[in-house]
């Protein structure tokens, strides 16, 4: 065989092989969708949380919905807005994804759904990023949001923060994007309005790693910290913090005292104990349907967290929207996915913390807790819930026009120096 | 004449930037004063990754873009062998001795095959810093990963004028003078260093007056190496280690060394210490705007001197 020959002849079976894997395939249809984490950045922890708990939705569907099989295309970013739309492009424009899930952080959210309004034919649901402005401006009609967003996870935060654990004076550290802006806003509307006084505000850029500088410009006369940070940004405040010295109580946002944080490798993590936070769910819920998917989680997951984290949780709570209503429509993706998306905006989504519906604008209304970190007898850090939030909306559940009259979240809003 | 104006231009911005230090002092001593300390730490640290990314450079003319994933190799391991062994120390040790070793294995393995060929060792090593992130992520996970360092060194420390500030960084700062000095005295009195120093000027000429080239190169690949997992070890403790430092540290390294001048050991020094301080006034003054100031440094050092201040033309 010349080389030539030996050449065309290798072509022709290479494509003989594709066209039978074509056909077996088919033999049973796919449902294609797309999966986006962050894995690399300051949420790479938390991106590989989420990628397990979007598995997890999977897998308790036998990795089958609607007769179909389920294939999960995944793509990575790292926080970035434009990282993160590159991804989402790649696996709907390349791959050819139906439906897609995704992405976990903030302004991410806001890129991709911008994006999604150029693709009508797919359906976006959100993976884990939970800034307002993602379905509160300019929404758009095929991104779906079912897990509650940064302002409605920190509702209740502010009251107990004030009242119960009389904070009255208060410095906030924050990384300085669209998520941050909104818990910020979710607690210090509460806060403001009791009385509370939040007398500086340090907003940081996101992984900016040497908080020192920032600690030490810290204001001395304040009660307690209220600080939002996430994932390696949070573990490098908090040992920055107590290495120099600092010994102020701390409030946290809902990705500070995350299990990403309670499990880093060190010792310096028992500084925590006692620090109040809120968020959609928490390690210590007492009804049998969160401890069921506690066990899954250990059970399918075994380099996992102690408990899922935030971002399992979420990722988890989406996949499961996206594959309950696949199930309702029968797997029909027919007509630009019309029949899906009702099925969707219908849908009363069992989640492991209650029920969570979607409002006009495809925004979840669900459950908020809120927390305190307690160590348990086996030494394992978790968050215990000292109070629940069983129903919150978008507004914060403040009226419309005491939200409208707030605004979104941003550096200078809510203000009460 | 142009060396009149650029002298003017510098006095100009060296009277501004003391009016603005004279004010931060009357303003907030303490902040101004921890502020700089700071500063300085963390130029300790770049400059520990950044000095074996410039010898590298100056001899090798090679542009090691995966300098950042030995510093997170070796950070990860000096954590699993300080976990094992108990000992803060053995850790370091095994970070740099493990980051050596991959240098070397990177140099003989690999960029012996392609010298001279600037573009390819780019591009093989962008690829195989995207691999090591990858099988460290398998490895190790996204955790964030921290030291446990001996208690001595963990505290605070009372300066005067200061106030209590972390001993640790105190130890960095430290530790990065005596290394700086160190590296200076190798290669100013050594006979290795001589060599370096000999092949950084003309290697050709080098390698004609007998001198086993290869050998030269592997030494100081590993010792560049060496130097990024130490300073990943050493750097993770005072701050962490996580999926993604990598890059972080590859393009701090970056800029100290274009600041600097490009395989100059002095200029990574001064390149660290024009960074790390720009850096931290950024975030304790201006935290919003002040990651700004990095790159304004960048572009103005590109735009008046482009081979760095210390660099020399090649």
């Amino acid at each position: 065989m010349t080389k030539r020959t030996a050449k065309l002849f290798g072509a022709l079976t290479g494509a003989a092989i594709a066209t039978v894997l074509a056909a077996a395939a088919q033999a049973q249809e796919t449902v294609k969708i797309g999966l986006l984490a962050t894995l690399e950045g300051p949420f790479a922890a938390g991106g590989q949380d989420g990628m397990r708990g979007a598995e997890l939705a999977v897998k308790e569907r036998g990795g089958t919905v609607a007769g179909k099989k389920i294939e999960l295309v995944k793509a990575s970013s790292d926080a970035k807005p434009d990282v993160a739309v590159n991804s989402t492009r790649k696996l709907v424009e390349q791959d050819k994804v139906q439906i897609m899930v995704g992405p976990l952080s903030g302004s991410e959210g806001i890129a991709v759904k911008e994006y999604s309004k150029s693709q009508p034919g797919v359906t976006f649901i959100n993976g884990g990023s939970g800034a307002q402005a993602t379905t509160l401006l300019n929404p758009s009609p095929n991104f779906f949001r079912f897990n509650t967003d940064g302002g409605q996870w920190m509702v209740g935060l502010g009251d107990y923060a004030y009242n119960t654990k009389k904070f009255k004076k208060m410095a906030l550290v924050a990384e300085d994007y669209a998520f941050p802006y909104s818990q910020v806003q979710g607690f210090m509307a509460e806060f403001c309005k009791a009385g509370g006084k939040v007398t500086h505000k340090a907003w940081v850029p996101l992984g900016g790693k040497d908080y020192s500088s920032v600690i030490a410009k810290l204001p001395q006369d304040v009660d307690a910290l209220l600080v939002v940070l996430g994932g390696s940004d949070a573990v490098n405040f908090l040992s920055q913090y107590e290495q120099a010295g600092g010994d102020k109580p701390m409030v946290g946002g809902s990705i500070t005292v995350d299990q990403t944080v309670l499990n880093f490798k060190g010792k310096r993590r028992e500084s925590l104990l006692g620090t109040a936070a809120a968020g959609p769910m928490a390690d210590s819920i007492d009804t049998p349907e969160w401890k069921k998917f506690v066990a899954d989680y250990k059970a399918n997951f075994k380099d996992g967290f102690p408990s899922p984290s935030l971002f399992a949780f979420v990722y988890y709570i989406n996949m499961k929207a996206a594959l309950d209503a696949l199930e309702a429509v029968k797997g029909d993706l027919s007509g630009n996915q019309e029949k899906y998306r009702e099925a969707l905006k219908a849908l009363k989504l069992k989640t492991p913390v209650g029920e969570i519906t979607l409002d006009e604008n495809r925004q979840a209304i669900g459950p908020t807790f809120i927390t305190e970190v307690a160590k348990g007898p086996d030494g394992v850090f978790f968050n215990k819930v000292v109070k629940t939030i069983p129903k919150v909306d978008q507004k914060l559940n403040l009226s419309k026009e005491e939200f409208e009259k707030m605004g979104l979240g941003s550096r200078d809003v809510p203000n009460c120096p | 004449m142009t060396i009149v104006r650029r002298w003017y231009w510098a006095w100009i911005g060296g009277l501004i930037i003391a009016a603005l230090a004279v004010w931060g002092i009357v303003d907030n001593q303490r902040l101004f004063l921890v502020t700089t300390l700071n500063g300085l730490t963390l130029a300790a640290l770049y400059f520990l990754v950044a000095s074996g990314f410039t010898l590298v450079f100056g001899l090798l003319r090679n542009v090691n873009l995966a300098h950042g994933s030995l510093y997170l190799l070796g950070a990860y391991v000096g954590w699993v062998v300080g976990e094992l062994t108990g000992s803060w120390f053995v850790a370091v040790a095994a970070g740099f001795l493990f980051a050596a070793l991959m240098g070397l294995v990177l140099q003989v393995g690999v960029f012996r095959f392609m010298q001279g060929d600037d573009l390819r060792q780019t591009m093989a090593t962008i690829g195989l810093s995207i691999i090591a992130a990858d099988v460290a992520l398998w490895i190790w996970g996204g955790q964030i990963y921290q030291f446990d360092p001996p208690s001595w060194i963990t505290g605070t420390t009372a300066l005067p004028l200061v106030g209590k500030f972390s001993t640790y960084r105190l130890v960095l700062l430290a530790t990065a003078v005596v290394i700086g000095i160190g590296l200076w005295a190798f290669l100013a009195y050594t006979r290795v260093g001589m060599m370096i120093r000999a092949g950084v000027d003309d290697r050709g000429m080098l390698s004609a007056s007998g001198v086993n080239v290869q050998m030269v190169f592997a030494i100081t690949f590993a010792i560049g190496a060496g130097l990024a997992g130490f300073a990943g070890v050493v750097g993770g403790t005072a701050l962490s280690i996580a999926p993604g430092e990598d890059t972080r540290y590859l393009l701090a390294s970056l800029v100290v060394v274009i600041v600097g001048g490009m395989g100059s050991v002095a200029g990574a020094a001064l390149g660290a210490v024009l960074i790390g301080v720009a850096e931290q006034f950024g975030l304790a003054y201006a935290p919003t705007y002040g990651i700004v100031f990095t790159f304004v440094i960048m572009a103005l050092v590109l735009a008046f001197r482009p081979q760095g201040i210390l660099g020399r033309r090649t």
